[in-house]
């Protein structure tokens, strides 16, 4: 029980994907400038992320290994990855059209979210078993949307700022995302993996 | 201008932004007479060489944007950065970590995002945590000895000391920090013996009892002032107490409550950094759950993490929260129905 506790810790606050490994930053810098959207975007990526690592353990361990085929393991899993992501999008184009309309680009772009793959790879590297991989996707994703939506409420203040203009928009954007991951360091050593 | 940007309806005090400034100075300092009496004159003069520094920065950033100097100064804001970098750097770092400290602090945490009233972030805390991480030796083991403990090092040798890089050997005049020393020891021995050392004196710990009462002190001012509510200090220190009697009543396993009141940088952080009324949520529920917050990030980093304290970090990392917890805060405003989940109402 508290290995589960310490891999959702770990996953959420002490690697977070975002702000201490840096993998998906590109929805993390492009759909933050509104918290709607932003909310949005975090509830598709958390279904999408825990989805796939569930998918790419699955394939991984019935289909690759029997097969010996584990040296084709990434393209697998680009592969079931984007199965997942286009069911996604078929899901949120049927269930909420605004939503749809309003993540655009950014919803086929989840299929190149780097956190969705680092999650599949992750898994693989850390001998995860399938309960491990499930809560390591989950914490994953509660990482990503946990900043991902501060960040978009704090964008949406800086926004109206006086900030320099060479510093407006990008720029800034990613000088608080290094000083969050400044914050973030904070949690060293809470859990030693 | 930080009053009238964020908060609703507007209420003009009766003070200026600098006359807050100056009684949030002027409440400092019984915290710095009692940090200069117990471990030296380093604090002083970190205090003026940062209050300098900031004030320089700040002059120079506003010169480079075009903006009228001596308006921006004349708030008094640069004074309170610098003034808190110097209360909570360790007394004996050498004079690269302040400048380090301030500059991070100044530019990058304050102008950078348009000046007071617009930091998303503590400034003095962003510089704290930076030079923290960077440099982690020299801010961990530059912290002065309580009085009577080593022997003192006087006023010019302190400045040589601090600016003439002369290099002291660990534990003439230097010492680790209390908090830093129980979590260690605890995990050898008993909590009777780990008492026993000189360092946590008669009481909870030698001279860091008399400077967070001071500060405390200090806080207690600016409360009657009405500079600053009881929310934020009143939810933070409730969090920190009750996570400490919820885990750590055991004082043979885990630090006890006394020490996390009493030894840290807690009361220096609920009163005064805390407090900031830029990067602290603005509505009272909201600054409950910043307090509560904070309390709670001390406790677990503090416990479970690799630093001995915690007040910056958790001060970020709640100053990162900040706008969403305001979001959904909104008080009602006066002849609306209630705000439903931070959206504009039907009115509004």
């Amino acid at each position: 029980m508290t290995e589960y506790l310490l891999i959702l810790v770990s996953t959420i606050l002490v690697n977070n994907f975002v702000l201490v490994q840096f993998l998906g930053l590109c929805p993390f810098m492009g759909v933050s400038n509104k918290l709607e959207t932003a909310m949005g975007m975090s509830l598709a990526t958390t279904f999408v992320l825990t989805l796939a690592a569930v998918c790419s353990y699955l394939v991984y361990t019935y289909l690759l290994e029997p097969l010996a085929l584990t040296y084709l393991r990434t393209i697998a899993f680009i592969l079931v990855i984007a199965v997942v992501v286009q069911f996604t999008e078929m899901v949120i184009r049927k269930t909420s059209p605004l939503l749809y309309r309003v993540l655009g680009i950014f919803l086929p772009l989840i299929t190149t979210n780097c956190a969705v793959l680092g999650v599949a790879l992750l898994n693989l590297n850390r001998d995860n078993n399938f309960i491990e991989s499930i809560l390591y996707g989950l914490g994953a994703a509660a990482g990503f949307s946990l900043v991902l939506v501060f960040f978009a409420a704090m964008r949406e203040r800086i926004a109206v700022a006086d900030v320099p203009v060479a510093f407006r928009g990008a720029a800034i954007g990613l000088v608080t995302a290094g000083l969050m991951s400044l914050a973030f360091m904070g949690f060293t050593g809470l859990v030693r993996v | 201008m930080a009053f009238v940007k964020l908060s609703s309806p507007h209420a003009q005090g009766a003070r200026r932004t600098s006359q807050v400034m100056q009684w949030v100075i002027l409440a400092t300092l019984p915290g710095l007479l009692a940090q200069t009496l117990f471990f030296g004159w380093g604090n002083l003069i970190n205090v003026v060489f940062c209050v300098a520094l900031a004030v320089a920065a700040e002059a120079l950033i506003l010169k480079l944007r075009g903006k009228p100097v001596g308006f921006y100064l004349n708030d008094y804001s640069a004074v309170v950065t610098g003034l808190l970098l110097g209360l909570a750097l360790p007394p004996l770092a050498p004079w690269w970590i302040p400048v380090v400290a301030v500059f991070t602090a100044v530019v990058l945490a304050k102008q950078l995002y348009g000046g007071l009233g617009s930091n998303p972030f503590n400034p003095a805390m962003v510089g704290y945590a930076l030079v923290l991480i960077s440099f982690p030796v020299a801010m961990t083991t530059n912290w002065a000895a309580p009085e009577g403990l080593t022997a003192a090092p006087g006023f010019l040798e302190t400045l040589s000391i601090i600016f003439a890089g002369q290099q002291v050997a660990p534990d003439t005049f230097t010492m680790a920090t209390p908090l830093d020393v129980y979590k260690h020891e605890i995990s050898a021995s008993l909590a009777s013996d780990v008492r026993q050392l000189p360092m946590f004196g008669d009481w909870v710990a030698r001279g860091w009892e008399w400077v967070n009462l001071a500060f405390l002190a200090g806080g207690l001012l600016l409360l009657w002032l009405k500079i600053i509510t009881w929310h934020i200090p009143v939810s933070m220190l409730g969090a920190l107490a009750f996570m400490s009697l919820l885990f750590g009543w055991n004082p043979d396993l885990y630090t006890p409550l006394s020490l996390h009141l009493l030894a840290g940088a807690t009361m220096l952080g609920a009163f005064f950094i805390a407090t900031d009324p830029v990067s602290a949520a603005t509505s009272r529920i909201g600054k409950l759950w910043y307090g509560a917050g904070i309390g709670v990030l001390i406790y677990l980093i503090r416990t479970w993490g690799s630093y001995p304290d915690a007040v910056a970090f958790a001060v970020l990392l709640m100053n990162f929260a900040v706008p969403f917890i305001d979001y959904y805060t909104q008080p009602r405003t006066y002849g609306h129905s209630k705000a439903r989940r931070g959206a504009p109402g039907k009115n509004g």
